[in-house]
């Protein structure tokens, strides 16, 4: 299970962005560690990080919505990355699609209405000959069947 | 006595429990009153029988797999610690014929070595060819990286020691490598098992590089969704970093964030500098100005991997194995629902039934294979009657198909090659990076047309419009992801016609 993401906090915000406005070409790092601590990239959060980088709004705006990992609103508890790639089509993934979304009640993108999970897409993760295959948070999981999908489904909605 | 235990702890292992596996051997060994050490290693690829467990005898080492943790306590009561005999022991793992048929020079330590151990890299040759490399000249490195005919493994196939000769020869304030770990296509692996089984090769391999071409700074663009391989490359990086071993220049791990177009070498680049992942036109080219303008090496994790071996080993001795124009060994993955899945690394040259049908022994599933699609989601699907096309890039090129970064993906007869030429524009149309027409239009366009065909509605015309806008994406795209998006829709097209139907059509 993830920490949970910490309460806006423009001041620790700003801190965290000065720790890597040292790195060349630093949005993507920026990006990853405000995440990683509030759980999504604000309006506000990309707003200080394009003041402090002394690059404009818009920029800061065009990346965070380039990119499908940056999120500006906050997750479920758990991020649930199901394969939709053709090894894992090889393997049976539409099966599994079909069953997690069945079974969640969500479609891609969402998240559930309790807040437990929220489901995307992932095109590979590089678990082709052990499809169909899932990352829970950072936690990957393959050979979706049976009773190792049913933990899964278990486990996201934990 | 300390019995000593191998577990790999690539991803393919984790995603079925490698890590229950180590908690149930250290409780049962607890139990048993026996002393285990576990190394935690790469994988050595063959990946039905992950989670293997390896314990080192007087014989070699054996192995058992795939492991469930459930099975651990009986496993060890028949005496997994000593080699015993059991239904699950494979032997010493070497000796399958999967891994006795491969020619490993790149994966030589993949499964064997515990990753995060200089001592153990050291003590398997590692560093040789960086030693050689640093009592050379660049140029003298450049002429041997031509001399054993090495191409880019990313999928173009580009000769190494021609971009290295570019960068070594263009000026410029500063110079960078950047490595391209992000590997995107359906079906390959290669690159995330080198990362998280032998980092410091590809270590090894970018000090040559930075040597070579005269850059002080390396990235690493490792994709997001590869957390354990780029956990094991930051950590690899500062043992090296501690060690004092990064004399050429530091090298950073930079992580993707999730767009497939990142992996064009100019969307990469813009990645590099924290922009919008959008495709740059060329020329320039990124060897005259790439990164923040600079001239700039950008190669694929396996040919910066293939580095230390041409060095250590000499170019000749690389040159001498491969086919044709494709040189030295392919890192072969085999994927989607085939019976051996995984890594095969051998000379380019086999053929593709060969591979699939001999090395993979056909599908997981029993039943029989309908279509390979070779080189990720942007390749072709070979019918069977391709299979005696070599693995080779010009000879899959002449079947209009590509080799890319290797993979190949089994399907068997249940695939509507319809839905894969759906998917193909439909993946197009989410990750194409908006720069280009073709790309961005063509793709959304594709679909509807592929739609308007299945419900049966003007067929005639709708097949026609769908090779025409092929036609414009192919010549008309910035970068291979809308060029080469109408390979696999076309192989589809071409070679299994009789899915194009609408169902009403083809009940008749």
């Amino acid at each position: 299970m993830t920490p949970a993401p910490a309460p806006w906090d423009e001041a620790r915000a700003a801190q965290i962005i000065r720790a890597h406005a040292g790195l060349e070409g630093a949005l993507l790092p920026i990006f990853h560690a405000l995440q990683a601590e509030f759980g999504c990239i604000s309006d506000e959060a990309a707003a200080l990080a394009a003041e402090i980088l002394n690059i404009s709004r818009a920029e800061a705006h065009g990346v965070l919505t380039f990119y499908h990992d940056f999120r500006r609103s906050p997750p479920g508890r758990h991020v649930l990355k199901l394969c939709r790639a053709e090894a894992c089509q090889a393997r049976g993934a539409r099966t599994v699609e079909a069953r997690v979304t069945g079974e969640l009640g969500v479609g891609f993108g969402e998240t559930t209405s309790d807040a437990a999970v929220t489901l995307l897409p992932a095109y590979c993760l590089g678990l082709c000959a052990s499809g169909p295959a899932a990352l829970l948070d950072e936690r990957p999981v393959a050979r979706l069947e049976g009773e190792r999908l049913e933990r899964l489904i278990r486990d996201a909605r934990a | 006595m300390t019995s000593r235990l191998f577990v790999p702890k690539d991803a393919a292992a984790l995603a079925v429990g490698a890590d229950e596996v180590v908690r149930a051997l250290t409780q049962a060994a607890g139990k048993a009153g026996r002393r285990i050490e576990v190394v935690r290693t790469g994988s050595r690829g063959l990946f039905r029988l992950e989670p293997l467990v390896e314990v080192e005898t007087d014989e070699g080492r054996i192995g058992y797999g795939p492991v469930s943790p459930d099975e651990v306590a009986e496993l060890v009561a028949a005496g997994l610690f000593d080699g015993a005999e059991h239904r699950l022991r494979i032997g010493p793992p070497e000796a399958l014929p999967f891994f006795a048929r491969q020619t490993r020079l790149t994966f030589a330590r993949c499964g064997i070595i515990d990753p995060l151990s200089l001592n153990d890299y050291r003590a398997s040759g590692g560093f040789a060819g960086l030693e050689k490399a640093r009592a050379m000249a660049p140029q003298a490195i450049v002429e041997a990286v031509k001399a054993s005919g090495l191409r880019g493994r990313g999928g173009a196939g580009f000769p190494a020691g021609i971009k290295w000769e570019t960068v070594l020869g263009a000026s410029g304030a500063r110079k960078y490598v950047a490595c391209n770990a992000d590997e995107g296509d359906s079906g390959t692996f290669a690159d995330r098992m080198l990362m998280e089984g032998d980092p410091f090769l590809l270590i090894e391999g970018l000090l040559i590089a930075m040597r070579a071409v005269g850059a002080a700074k390396a990235f690493v663009y490792v994709r997001s969704e590869y957390p354990q391989a780029a956990q094991t490359m930051t950590e690899a990086l500062t043992l090296c970093r501690g060690a004092g071993l990064l004399a050429e220049g530091d090298i950073e791990v930079r992580l993707g964030a999730g767009a497939y177009v990142c992996g064009e070498e100019t969307a990469m680049l813009e990645s590099l500098e924290g922009r919008r992942g959008q495709v740059r036109a060329k020329p320039p080219l990124p060897a005259h100005a790439g990164l923040f303008g600079q001239p700039t090496l950008v190669n694929n994790v396996l040919t910066l991997a293939a580095i230390p071996t041409i060095l250590s080993a000499g170019p000749e001795a690389y040159a001498a194995l491969g086919f044709g124009r494709s040189r030295g060994t392919a890192a072969v993955q085999l994927a989607g629902d085939v019976k051996n899945g995984g890594l095969f690394e051998t000379p380019f040259g086999l053929t593709l039934g060969e591979l699939v049908l001999q090395i993979g022994e056909g599908t997981e599933s029993g039943r029989p294979i309908r279509a390979v699609q070779a080189g990720g989601p942007l390749g072709a699907y070979f019918p069977a009657s391709l299979f005696d096309t070599p693995f080779d890039y010009e000879a899959f090129a002449a079947k209009d198909g590509l080799v890319g970064h290797g993979g190949l993906v089994v399907f068997n007869d249940t695939v509507d090659m319809a839905e894969q030429a759906r998917f193909a524009l439909e993946f197009c149309a989410v990750e194409s990076c908006g720069k280009c027409t073709p790309c961005r239009l063509g793709a959304v366009r594709g679909v509807e047309t592929v739609d308007r065909i299945l419900a049966g509605r003007d067929p005639g015309a709708s097949l026609e419009l769908i090779r025409d806008l092929c036609d414009t994406m192919k010549f008309g795209s910035l970068c291979a992801l809308g060029g080469l998006t109408p390979l696999p829709v076309l192989s589809a097209l071409n070679h299994f016609p009789e899915d194009f139907r609408a169902p009403h059509e083809a009940a008749e």
